[in-house]
């Protein structure tokens, strides 16, 4: 009996490998071998465009009306600052110390001289952002991509990056504050500030897309794939190029790649993010 | 005397041709700067005005555009399965519906600045990319970078990069779906059903 429980847990986990498995390798289940899940995703990113519609963007649009620009830069500066320490642990673990070292430096002259991030002092003394995650951390490691995923309300992510995000959330500093009710009031804020600053991607984006999913689809992958390459990806101008391969080489040598993105948010608030480029 | 007069004339001939023959980055940031600062000084346009923004394009951003090239690289193979006419049909509407996503994008511009890069080129090339920045407020700056060919002396624009996106490219997907469902022809419907809408909304601002 105890070996029937045994065989059907393992069954199971072993069932729940191979879909992963299966996302990670991107076996199609789809015609598109760039998107094999195509069916799953087209509905998360429409569960996601209902919650934007409904709920998020109707108040980033209240936000973006009544508040003026220089305190818009101001709620920005300040996650942006937050997000420096969380970005210098992740330059760290991809072994790129006088980034990380840098990423301190911006944090301890803004929160100090820019009075607790709201100025970004940093960027005027030359002390580039960078970009960083979880999910960039584990490509330099050598994970590569898998499958194009939409996570609901977080929206387009690779199956590895979906990975990062789970560590993403759990290591941000502003999901780690004590206090219930300061955590969830700046959550809500950087969510409702990172999807105003979208609005203008929004508008962009209406008069382009013919197909949004796909449009945002292809620019996410589009995106993934510059980062990779640093800005340099190899360029396919060529009439019979199919699309460019998203795999890359291993990452072993290659400088940081700087991944666009800011803290979490709303499912389409990032794809419209990697389209405008923000990210 | 003679000589002197041919000199010169051969002079103001050849400053002429020099003229014609401007440098890609020149041109990216003349163009770039010039429509900027019309947009800065209009209201309409800074309002949402669309069609303003698009009589705009038409007239300094335009010329500057092959879209012929950025048609066939949008369409990659299947330019080649398509007849004279619905290559003119393609190039049409997709002008059209980049001209409407580029006017859109000015009239969003909120008064950032730009970073223009140093271009490095060889003297004989006929293919740049030439990199700009875009600064704003709270984050690293967005790249937009423009890669123009040289065809009888002139360079013109065949993509244009926003943060790594090709604007060109990103329709490739699509279009080769649109194609194997429903033809090229189906692929000229749909494009003209799209900028049909948008002409219809950007009608009602």
């Amino acid at each position: 009996m105890i070996e029937g429980k045994k065989f059907a847990k393992k069954l199971s986990t072993l069932a729940l490998a191979a879909g992963i498995a299966g996302l990670l390798g991107g076996c199609a289940t789809s015609g598109n071998p760039k998107d094999p899940i195509e069916g799953f995703n087209r509905a998360m990113f429409a569960f996601n465009e209902g919650l934007d519609t409904v709920i998020i963007k109707p108040v980033a649009q209240g936000y973006d009306v009544v508040l003026p620009q220089p305190v818009k830069n101001g709620v920005t500066n300040f996650f942006a600052n937050i997000a420096d320490v969380f970005i210098a642990v992740n330059n760290l673990l991809q072994g790129k110390v006088p980034e990380a070292a840098s990423d301190v430096g911006r944090f301890a002259v803004n929160t100090t001289v820019g009075v607790l991030g709201v100025f970004d002092v940093a960027s005027e003394m030359g002390l580039e952002k960078h970009e960083e995650d979880f999910g960039q951390t584990f490509g330099r490691w050598g994970v590569g991509n898998g499958a194009y995923v939409v996570v609901p309300f977080f929206g387009p992510r690779t199956a590895r990056d979906t990975a990062g995000l789970v560590l993403d959330i759990y290591a941000d500093p502003v999901a780690n504050v004590d206090h219930v009710a300061t955590r969830n009031t700046l959550l809500g804020v950087r969510v409702v500030s990172d999807r105003a600053n979208l609005l203008p991607a929004d508008k962009v984006i209406e008069e382009a897309a013919l197909d949004k999913y796909s449009y945002m689809r292809d620019a996410y992958l589009q995106r993934r794939r510059s980062l990779i390459y640093d800005g340099n990806a190899p360029h396919s101008h060529d009439m019979d190029a199919e699309a460019e391969p998203l795999e890359r080489p291993s990452l072993a040598v290659e400088p940081a790649a700087a991944e666009p993105r800011a803290a979490l948010g709303s499912g389409t608030t990032l794809a419209q993010a990697a389209v405008e480029g923000r990210l | 005397m003679k000589r002197l007069i041919g000199m010169v004339a051969g002079l103001v001939l050849a400053t002429g041709v020099v003229a014609q023959e401007m440098a890609p980055d020149v041109l990216v940031r003349d163009v770039t700067e010039d429509v900027l600062t019309i947009v800065r000084n209009d209201k309409d346009i800074q309002s949402g005005n669309t069609k303003k923004a698009i009589e705009l394009v038409e007239a300094k951003v335009l010329p500057h555009f092959n879209f012929a090239r950025m048609t066939q690289l949008a369409m990659a193979r299947d330019w080649r399965q398509a007849s004279p006419a619905q290559q003119k049909a393609l190039t049409d509407e997709f002008r059209t519906l980049l001209v409407r996503t580029y006017s859109k994008a000015l009239t969003e511009y909120k008064k950032q600045t730009i970073n223009y890069k140093p271009l490095k080129m060889q003297p004989n090339d006929t293919d740049v990319k030439v990199r700009t920045e875009i600064k704003q407020a709270g984050g690293k700056p967005i790249q937009l970078d423009y890669y123009l060919e040289k065809k009888s002396e002139a360079w013109k624009v065949y993509d244009i990069e926003v943060g790594g996106i090709s604007l060109v490219t990103n329709y490739r997907d699509f279009f080769a779906t649109e194609v194997r469902n429903g033809g090229i022809d189906g692929l000229i419907k749909s494009l003209q059903a799209k900028n049909k809408s948008g002409e219809a909304s950007s009608a009602k601002k």
